[in-house]
């Protein structure tokens, strides 16, 4: 089991009211209520905590978001250049590139491979669709988002497997001459893992034999999830997936008691807790209709409305004492077959000294007692079959 | 009006897409091109239409009961498509009507080939920029909940609450709110980026050879009543009527005298 310390960088300190009123913390949220100097401190406070984790021997996990106060982190290959050169063992899991928003592949598999190199292959490549929400900001067609995500997987994948200069007219990208330079670190390419949820996405991920990255679903949801993934395996005749196939994303706190982290650690639901817009979580074409049905009908989305214990009780956060999280971990390990352990420990309006308390408990108490669940750890990567 | 009349659904294939045409009346063809946001359902301004002439209403494809097509994504393949679909009747010109994002599609099918039409009506048309960079020309209803769509879109929100079907609308079956969400789509595909307006449209409108009627709703705050005088400008000879007390859908608000303008200009 690895386990890789993420924050999202939030900005806690904007009008409540505001937001409430605009009914959204994002993309209308006026940024004149942004004040630079704050930001500057919470991206060095965020980059020191990552650099902190990093010295405890955790990995790092990067995202990023745009016009929103939930994340401000909205370069993340310039956040993991920040990191890269402060830290010298920690894996940089960037999950994820949001290639179907971005406006050039070949500029993603440029940075990357930058990555790679100025790390020496510590690089773990994401790519995601993006969440509905950042499809207003990027201003890319929320029905074509599929379509875009696919091309530009493809066009970056034959950029790092395609040795010479080639040709690329597709439906989004047109290129006469794609021949990045460097080529990444790691052949013929460093590790590549995606986001999804739904059995589609988790077949597509499967054909492909990347890492499947689950965020923030119940235990059930996860083993549902995880069954396709080995079906579709068993149906392709691809090897039977081990953990390493398998990440989560969970909300965790590490206290010195349960008391303390249910205490402490109910900061991190400050997510689940954002406005959520039905303009900007529902842009036409992007969730299925019957999705979409669900949603107009004013159905809950997921973790919405449930309390600090639930989530607890249903896998999405993981939180307790040392033995507590332990057995928390181990319990998902056996269940849901999870190799690699996404842990979001900061959120909101968490000091950081709780962030700090929290990481050191984990890394000094819990990690070594989970750390050999499951396959070898560092895994040769596979070669995607060709399709 | 005179006596309405009623309109029949028929499927029509056209460059290998299968339309939903709903149909009705007699007389000269009339082209009825759909907005995004309407329910494709036979409706009475429909009905007045075809006491007068032929109503040939197609849903677009990926709209109510027309396929989807990936390789249909634009307005450009929308405006190819009903020019094929005008031939494949055998019809030698016909009267197009557009509401909408339709007016977008009839006015780039006239800039590419106005023999093909007789006359044009666009109502309430999007398809052109006419301000600033930084200024909205067109409103994003996609993010509009039911209650704010029905207050930009009608003079009278109460009477487009009785008269509108929109996802939220109390009592909707689920089959047809799963309909509207797969418009909602098809209109996504369509009209996202550049936002319901094609860059260029507005210098090639002097192409336009046939008598053009540019309809507004005086109240429409979707798109403005100075949208629609800038259409009636760059089109050559074409001429500017606005609708009272309707909105962004004068042909449900208003569609008695709504059909009314149309019909006393096809019959000029």
């Amino acid at each position: 089991m690895r386990a890789y310390y993420i924050t999202e960088m939030p900005y806690p300190y904007y009008p409540p009211e505001v937001a409430q009123q605009l009914h959204s913390q994002r993309v209308i949220l006026p940024n004149h209520y942004c004040d630079p100097k704050l930001a500057s401190e919470l991206y060095n406070r965020y980059l020191d905590e990552y650099e902190y984790a990093d010295e405890l021997g955790l990995d790092l996990m990067l995202n990023e978001h745009h016009q929103t106060v939930t994340c401000i982190d909205s370069v993340m290959p310039l956040t993991a250049a920040a990191i890269a050169r402060r830290t010298s063992r920690a894996k940089l899991l960037l999950l994820g590139n949001p290639i179907a928003n971005r406006d050039n592949p070949v500029r993603v598999a440029e940075e990357m491979a930058f990555l790679d190199c100025v790390t020496q292959g510590r690089l773990i490549c994401g790519f995601v669709r993006g969440v509905a929400t950042e499809y207003h900001p990027a201003n890319t067609n929320p029905a074509l988002t599929r379509e875009r995500f696919e091309e530009a997987h493809d066009l970056i994948m034959h950029a790092w497997t395609t040795h010479e200069p080639f040709n690329w007219e597709g439906k989004f990208w047109h290129f006469r001459y794609v021949n990045p330079w460097p080529r990444p670190y790691q052949q013929p390419y460093p590790p590549i893992w995606i986001t999804g949820s739904t059995p589609s996405s988790v077949r597509w991920i499967a054909d492909h034999q990347y890492v499947y990255a689950c965020f923030l679903q119940p235990y059930e949801e996860q083993e549902r999830l995880h069954q396709v993934y080995r079906e579709r395996c068993h149906e392709r005749g691809l090897l039977e997936p081990g953990p390493d196939k398998f990440g989560f994303l969970a909300l965790v706190y590490v206290g010195d008691t349960d008391e303390q982290a249910r205490e402490e650690g109910r900061a991190l639901m400050w997510y689940l807790q954002a406005v959520q817009h039905p303009g900007f979580v529902n842009p036409p074409g992007y969730n299925s209709p019957e999705t979409s049905a669900r949603m107009y009908r004013g159905e809950s989305r997921r973790g919405a409305g449930k309390s600090w214990e639930e989530l607890n009780e249903v896998g999405i956060a993981i939180w307790g004492n040392p033995d507590t999280v332990i057995k928390k971990i181990t319990y998902l390990h056996e269940r849901c077959q999870v190799g690699h352990l996404m842990m979001m420990m900061q959120a909101g309006f968490m000091p950081t000294e709780h962030t700090r308390k929290s990481l050191k408990l984990f890394a000094e108490e819990v990690y070594p007692a989970i750390r050999e669940l499951g396959e070898p750890l560092d895994a040769p990567q596979e070669a995607a079959p060709s399709r | 009006m005179a006596t309405p009349v009623s309109g029949q659904e028929e499927r029509r294939t056209v460059d290998g897409v299968t339309l939903q045409v709903l149909q009705g009346g007699q007389g000269s063809p009339l082209l009825v091109l759909h907005d995004c946001e309407v329910m494709t359902e036979w409706q009475p301004y429909h009905a007045a239409l075809a006491t007068h002439f032929t109503v040939l209403a197609p849903s677009h494809p990926g709209f109510g009961g027309s396929q989807r097509l990936e390789t249909i994504d634009s307005i450009d393949d929308l405006a190819y498509l009903y020019l094929d679909f005008i031939a494949s009747l055998g019809l030698q010109s016909v009267d197009i009507l557009g509401l909408g994002m339709g007016g977008w599609i009839a006015a780039e099918m006239a800039v590419r080939c106005s023999h093909s039409l007789r006359h044009l009506v666009l109502a309430g048309a999007v398809g052109i920029k006419i301000s600033g960079r930084t200024e909205v020309d067109i409103v994003e209803t996609f993010i509009l909940n039911r209650g704010q769509l029905l207050e930009v879109g009608w003079h009278d929100a109460a009477l487009g609450a009785e008269h509108m079907k929109l996802p939220g609308t109390p009592g909707l079956p689920d089959a047809e709110l799963l309909t509207l969400i797969r418009n909602r789509e098809a209109a996504a595909r369509f009209t996202w980026k550049p936002f319901m307006h094609n860059p260029v449209l507005r210098r090639w409108l002097h192409r336009i050879t046939v008598p053009t009627l540019v309809l507004w709703g005086e109240s429409d705050r979707i798109v403005r009543p100075d949208y629609g005088r800038a259409f009636q400008r760059a089109i050559p000879g074409a001429q500017f009527q606005l609708i009272p007390a309707a909105g962004h859908y004068p042909y449900l608000e208003q569609p008695a005298a709504f059909v009314a303008s149309v019909t006393a200009f096809l019959r000029e």
